[in-house]
């Protein structure tokens, strides 16, 4: 079952691909294609051929979100037992309520809070601003939801632009009502993309959050965090359980199903487990330098990866966790080959290309090859250098990669391309459908999950079955 | 060391407490807290105007819907579509960052406007704003104009730009805004005096359900009556998959818009989606103005047609009298299954009057109407339709409220069913009652926006979905013995 990762593509060279990237290009004025192609590249094996982490090109009809995105969608909204106020307008709330699928556990409006908060700005506000509107609400929302263990104040734009002071109110209440208030200025307009929401929200936790708590139990050797895990259609119930089964204490998860005082605590892990490293990198840094605590990147997509990376885990502890390792392989190949005996069949040979976010367009690349399929293009949102870095090691040779890439580019490379699959977003998920090309969301699992670890694996597999092989695609030409 | 250092241990919520708190929210006490909020907003059931601005703009033909703004905003409009119709939503922004914060937009949207017009080759852009612009106080009038002079687009083409602030309103008065805005640009200069098209314009307003356009076309065909909709967003968001992606698949022709302003009639069916847009009409466009609610039930439907028969001189086609017919022999067949049953209503004013009408047709009580954004002039609506029926006594409505207030009403005074969108879909889990999902947006089911919800099979619609969840709940919770073969 290991499979070697697939390094040529027929038919792909690096001159068919910069061709086809070149005639993408054809169409933009002058400006936008200067700006544009050095985003675009055919895949040289190692580095970064891309560049990345710049502005968009107004008006390409770009995927990104905003800062703000970055930090209620993905690291914040997660946090089970926090009311999360958006802080603004009534839409970036009402917009981002339930939409990304961070699925939580508790009692909706009593132990968890997986509600759209907001300030509800009017004009008003704008005026005279809404610091007085922030201090009331936040007595309210402690009043209301007794049980909440912290509440967040999440800026949206016009908060920034008005000179509101979010942090000294947040001071204030945090001491008035005896728990934290943390505020994060993650208004839209900051950065280029979601990734500087993250990184802010990060800086917030590191100067908000770490080392205010302890665990009450004793430390043992095996304590660790999962970190920019988000529970996505419950991977962290997926990853959890099989990191306890190898010995692991998993003591706090960062943030998916994420509870704020373990959180808060996790200064006193023995290792930081990463998934998504974009978004959480950040705080994995300052853990290792203020605490000591190493980081480990690891990757539980297919059965392949899984593999390689509770081996790599087993390498930070003793031989009581590599015993357990090596069992827990023994016990999950066979299940595992079983799927791919199933699924392969179906999907052998079958090209997917893939624009997603955080980790995914590199993390996935290799749960395809377990089942037979080839990536023969990926690219992300909101990545950085470091990212494509490690995405030209895991992709084949001069397949295409793309940072922030238009609507039209995707089109262009599809037209040219013809995958059997595409793993995007919901924004992209229609277009390519009307061409009559299979797709799966890959940030929101396509209302499906998990697809971490082992539990995830099958249900991914079947979902690309799914998708590649559905009947529906064969009514697609009508016959008059 | 002091008490404060002291180290603070993780601590876990005791399982009584969540009891007791979850008992709690359900109380009158709780309800009475929960009304007495001043400043947080909790589930609001509205979005923001430029989200109301885009579905305006994907209503014409060829039209490219462009955010002056966070490109974040763009992706979040964008989604939301995309999630309820299950189409693609193209729309771009032209991403404006901190340095638009110093310098104001004008390079962003002139960078933006070159780009868009060159790749995606739009027969119209729309503009509007999100946020940024609004608070910084960008001069869209003098950007626009400047790129016209600057040649960035031709002089005579279309782009029209609404300003549309999301601190003010909700998506309903952006969806005006940029009809508005539309309508002023394409019919500017189009008047000729003496001449009619002979045609009526037809206003649908904010509206997300593709069957109603498609059920206003065609009992409009039915009479015979030429039309134009201002805007149809049916093709646009109920696309064929043929293996071909149209990024423009419909919308209302420009040059028939342009035109509209020399129509026989303008009628509006969505009085407070389109009240600017209507005002204005008033004031600039030919022919006779009409403003009616949105026909849902059969009362408002007959208004409606009576009123087409009046403004076109035709008489009410057959094939239409024999619809009524058989909605009124449907809601008769049907009406033991919804008679008396208590209702929980959200949702946007021009839906929400329509629902009560409705569920007051079919004797049904429109008990918790719950407007989270609307005016003293839909409070008069509402209470006057309550009060125009019986079943309409004893039935309340709460304007400027939330989600959460609802979540209160229906544990302390439930009632059998609400009707809404998909975000009511937790309290009304909590409370135990089918949600029917007649508003938008609609995340979490498949297909509801291709049955159409007014007209006489609208009401047929509504009424088979509510009567038939009522009997298959009483099939699923009845006890053995009442489990029968008929219904």
């Amino acid at each position: 079952m290991s499979e070697a990762p697939i390094k040529k593509v027929e038919g792909i060279t690096k001159e068919s691909t910069q061709a086809m990237i070149d005639h993408a290009l054809e169409i933009y004025p002058e400006k936008a294609k200067k700006k544009r192609a050095p985003h675009l590249a055919p895949n040289e094996g190692e580095g970064a051929c891309v560049k990345s982490n710049r502005k968009t090109v107004p008006g390409i009809m770009s995927a990104r979100g905003c800062a703000y995105a970055g930090a209620k969608g993905v690291v914040w909204g997660p946090i089970r037992d926090m009311v999360h106020v958006s802080h603004g307008p009534v839409g970036c709330g009402w917009y981002s309520w339930g939409t990304r699928r961070n699925l939580v556990t508790g009692v909706n409006g009593v132990s968890q809070f997986a509600m759209q908060f907001t300030s509800d700005f009017q004009e008003k506000d704008i005026v005279y601003g809404g610091d007085k509107k922030l201090k009331t609400l936040l007595a309210e929302a402690h009043d209301l939801f007794p049980l909440a263990k912290g509440i967040s104040v999440l800026s949206e734009c016009p908060v920034g632009l008005i000179g509101d002071d979010i942090n000294s109110v947040a001071k204030v209440a945090s001491q008035e009502l005896e728990i934290p208030v943390i505020p994060c200025n993650c208004e839209g307009f900051r950065g280029v993309s979601q990734s500087l929401g993250h990184h802010i929200s990060n800086d917030t936790i590191r100067d908000h959050i770490i080392g205010t708590r302890e665990f009450a139990e004793p430390e043992t050797p095996y304590d660790i965090a999962l970190i920019g895990d988000y529970n996505i259609g419950g991977d962290v119930w997926s990853v959890k359980p099989l990191l306890e089964e190898i010995g692991l204490n998993v003591k706090a998860v960062w943030t998916g199903d994420g509870e704020l005082e373990k959180i808060a605590a996790t200064h006193k892990v023995k290792l930081n487990l990463i998934h998504c490293y974009r978004s959480m990198n950040y705080m994995c840094r300052v853990m290792e330098e203020k605490y000591g605590i190493p980081w480990l990147e690891f990757n539980f997509f297919g059965p392949t990866k899984i593999r390689e990376s509770l081996r790599k885990i087993a390498e930070y502890f003793d031989d009581n966790i590599k015993e357990k390792v090596e069992k827990a392989i023994a016990k999950y190949d066979p299940i595992m080959q079983a799927v791919i005996d199933e699924y392969r069949p179906r999907l052998e040979g079958k090209k997917v290309m893939l624009y997603v976010g955080g980790l995914r367009p590199r993390h996935t690349v290799n749960a395809y090859a377990d089942l037979g399929m080839t990536v023969v293009g990926s690219g992300y949102e909101f990545a950085h250098g470091d990212d494509y870095e490690r995405t030209s090691v895991e992709m084949p040779e001069a397949t295409v990669i793309y940072d922030d890439a238009s609507e039209h580019e995707l089109e262009q490379f599809v037209d040219e391309l013809r995958p059997d699959l595409i793993g995007s977003g919901i924004k992209e998920k229609y277009l390519f459908q009307k061409m009559g090309i299979p797709f799966r969301q890959m940030h929101s699992w396509d209302y499906s999950g998990p697809y971490h670890a082992y539990n995830g694996f099958p249900i991914f597999a079947r979902d690309v079955d799914m998708a590649v092989n559905s009947p529906t695609w064969k009514l697609v030409k009508a016959p008059f | 060391m002091t008490a404060e250092a002291a180290v603070k241990y993780v601590t876990e919520i005791p399982e009584e407490e969540v009891k007791r708190v979850s008992a709690w929210i359900n109380t009158e006490e709780y309800k009475e807290k929960n009304f007495a909020r001043q400043a947080l907003v909790i589930n609001p059931p509205h979005a923001c105007q430029p989200l109301g601005a885009e579905l305006a703009a994907h209503g014409f033909e060829g039209t490219l819907p462009f955010v002056h703004g966070s490109q974040g905003c763009a992706s979040y409009y964008r989604s939301t579509f995309n999630r309820h119709f299950r189409e693609p939503a193209p729309a771009v922004s032209d991403s404006m960052t901190e340095d638009g914060a110093v310098f104001g937009g004008q390079n962003n949207l002139h960078e933006a406007l070159e780009n868009a017009y060159t790749i995606y080759k739009p027969k119209m852009m729309a503009v509007f704003t999100s946020c940024m612009p609004e608070v910084i106080g960008d001069d869209l009038t003098a950007f626009i104009k400047n790129a016209r002079n600057k040649g960035i687009v031709p002089q005579d083409y279309p782009l029209p730009y609404a300003n549309t602030p999301s601190f003010n309103g909700s998506h309903v008065h952006g969806y005006d805004a940029m009809l508005l805005s539309i309508l002023q640009s394409l019919t500017e200069g189009k008047k000729v005096e003496g001449r009619c098209t002979g045609k009526l314009n037809l206003i649908p307003g904010f509206d997300c359900n593709t069957g109603n356009y498609r059920e206003y076309k065609r009992i409009l065909k039915e009479f015979g009556i030429p039309y134009t909709l201002l805007a149809d967003i049916s093709d646009t968001f109920d696309s064929p998959l043929d293996g071909t992606y149209r990024p423009y698949p419909g919308g209302t022709k420009l040059e028939d818009a342009a035109d509209s302003i020399n129509g026989k009639a303008t009628l509006t069916v969505a009085p407070f989606s389109s009240a600017k847009t209507f005002t204005w009409i008033k004031d600039n466009y030919s022919g006779t103005h009409v403003s009616l609610p949105t026909p849902f039930g059969v009362a408002k439907t007959d208004a409606l047609l009576l009123k087409l028969s009046e403004l076109f001189g035709k008489p009410v086609p057959a094939s239409l009298k024999a619809e009524r017919g058989y909605a009124v022999d449907a809601m008769t067949d049907a009406h033991q299954y919804i008679h008396g049953k208590k209702f929980a209503l959200y949702g946007d004013p021009d839906y929400l009057i329509g629902y009560v009408s409705f569920l007051l047709e079919m004797g049904a009580k429109p008990y918790h109407i719950l407007c989270s954004k609307g005016n003293k002039k839909v409070e008069k609506e509402l209470q006057a339709l309550l009060d125009s029926s019986p079943d309409g006594k004893g039935c309340n409505i709460y304007m400027g409220k939330d989600l959460w207030h609802m979540r209160s009403l229906l544990m302390t005074d439930p009632v059998d069913a609400m009707i809404g969108d998909t975000h009511g879909k937790f309290a009304a889990r909590d409370a135990g009652i089918p949600l029917f999902r007649f508003g938008f947006p609609v995340f979490d089911r498949v297909n509801l926006h291709r049955s159409p919800l007014i007209g006489y099979q609208g009401a047929i619609n509504m009424l088979t979905a509510i009567c038939n969840k009522f009997i298959e709940i009483r099939d699923e919770t009845c006890e053995d013995r009442h489990f029968e073969m008929m219904r």
